[in-house]
């Protein structure tokens, strides 16, 4: 799906992000279109998290905005002003998105069910049987069916990461993160993960936004790719001119980089 | 030594009915506590300005002070002038659980803090109310681990129960000095009252430890 710039889905304008002296983001601006699939790549301390994180609503910016849906995630308009979001249009403002962590954070004290079903019960106010009618189809689509019942500490690494994508689903959000979901996998782990990824992007008009070291996998899936270097977009493509014609130089190296580790 | 078993026999009884009363005391004081001790950790961690400054003057000085003395001013100064009339054993259940509670908050909020950041990010990235984050994922996974060390003040509490004689409890000790004071032998009733202690709290510190194990296993 190309980009349409009237309404995207997600627009940074100007963000800036620093932690202490440190700048993470400087003066960011992109937009990601409805359903689109984008993948952020570049160096460690590039900032890509740190967009994640800010969409999400776990970090602060510094200065811009953010819109998701047209409205503005961390700002809210008072009259005229604008001025920073309280905790209730924060409320608001992150029911449209779900967030997939490297280290999966799935809550060890609830079982598999109960982790998929708390926030749609609690959070959208769900009654119990639709919550668990909606766990049990995800987890079917995540191949989980039969530990519903298990504790999260009992299941494989890349087990849990696919109940932490089907805990996100069942808040079906408009816009999906995925911070390095893979990351943190056994090497043989990681293909089942993607899989699951492969189908929700495929399946699915949910806008996504991957952070990943998996090139393969960004090339296969991705709508986009966005080269980032210092905090700001270095080089913003399709998968297929990126990986193969590359404007910069920094990208190829980056990219050469990857995949001689690989 | 002059030991005599009929005497020690005659005084187990009242010995024991004292037992009970100290036993009462604890576990009612522990409630007192891990209640009280939550409610401090929880108003400390939000930070409600004032109240939380208040609370944390209010730790500092219960822990500064003896319990002795506060069991008196409880008693002496703070009930009269409140107009309250409140029993020996009502006071030392309050004095012992505030004192407690100033230690439990500690317990918590290091139990608290032990919660990884990560669940925190994701009861945000499931826009979960603050009601739930915290009965549902912070509290459920901070309060198995400092269940061995809640239990250790119930075994220190035990062990202070018999300051309370100051203000009249009768509980093992003073019985046993009732029995010294009836009988004129003394040996027996205070030796049998320190094997009384033994014989609770050393099975308690037993299932501390176990449950310490069972914490450091999950």
């Amino acid at each position: 799906m190309p980009p349409t710039v009237d309404s995207p889905m997600i627009r940074f304008s100007q963000v800036v992000k620093s932690y202490g002296d440190h700048v993470v983001l400087r003066d960011l601006d992109f937009t990601v279109a409805p359903g689109e699939f984008v993948s952020l790549i570049g160096p460690s301390g590039s900032g890509k998290t740190t967009i994640l994180r800010l969409l999400m609503t776990l970090e602060k910016l510094d200065g811009g905005t953010i819109e998701v849906c047209g409205d503005y995630l961390s700002h809210m308009k008072r009259g005229e002003k604008l001025v920073p979001a309280d905790e209730k249009y924060l409320r608001e403002a992150r029911k449209r998105i779900g967030m997939v962590f490297q280290q999966f954070n799935l809550f060890p004290n609830m079982n598999v069910l109960r982790n998929i079903t708390e926030a749609p019960i609690h959070s959208l106010g769900l009654s119990r049987d639709e919550a668990e009618a909606r766990a049990v189809e995800l987890l079917e689509m995540v191949g989980l069916t039969d530990k519903k019942d298990e504790h999260p500490t009992r299941l494989s690494g890349g087990q849990q990461q696919r109940v932490a994508i089907a805990r996100a689903l069942a808040m079906r959000p408009d816009v999906l993160l995925l911070d390095e979901v893979t990351s943190a996998l056994d090497p043989e782990l990681v293909a089942d993960v993607l899989r699951v990824l492969r189908e929700i992007a495929t399946s699915t008009d949910i806008t996504i936004l991957c952070v990943t070291h998996e090139m393969q996998f960004a090339r296969d899936v991705s709508d986009r790719v966005m080269m980032f270097d210092q905090g700001q977009v270095l080089e913003d493509a399709t998968p297929d001119k990126l990986f193969n014609d590359p404007e910069h130089d920094r990208t190829r190296r980056f990219l050469k980089a990857v995949i001689d580790r690989a | 030594m002059d030991w005599s078993w009929e005497s020690a026999a005659n005084s187990v009884p009242l010995l024991l009915e004292g037992l009970l009363v100290t036993v009462e005391i604890t576990l009612l004081a522990s409630v007192v506590a891990y209640a009280l001790g939550l409610v401090f950790a929880l108003i400390r961690r939000t930070g409600i300005p004032v109240l939380s400054q208040a609370v944390l003057l209010f730790i500092e000085f219960v822990r500064s002070t003896p319990l002795l003395i506060q069991v008196f001013v409880l008693y002496y100064v703070i009930q009269p002038v409140g107009g309250m009339t409140l029993s020996p054993f009502t006071t030392g259940v309050i004095a012992l659980g505030v004192h407690y509670a100033t230690y439990a908050a500690e317990v918590y909020r290091a139990g608290i803090e032990a919660v990884p950041k990560g669940q925190w990010e994701a009861t945000t990235a499931l826009n979960l109310p603050r009601s739930r984050v915290w009965t549902a994922v912070v509290l459920p996974q901070a309060v198995p681990r400092v269940l061995p060390a809640l239990g250790n003040y119930t075994i220190s509490m035990f062990k202070e129960t018999p300051l309370l004689l100051a203000i009249g409890v009768v509980d093992v000790l003073a019985r046993a000095k009732e029995v010294g004071a009836d009988t004129f032998r003394v040996t027996e009733p205070y030796t049998l009252a320190g094997v009384l202690f033994l014989l609770v709290s050393l099975p308690a510190s037993i299932l501390v430890r176990r449950l310490e194990r069972r914490a450091a296993h999950s």
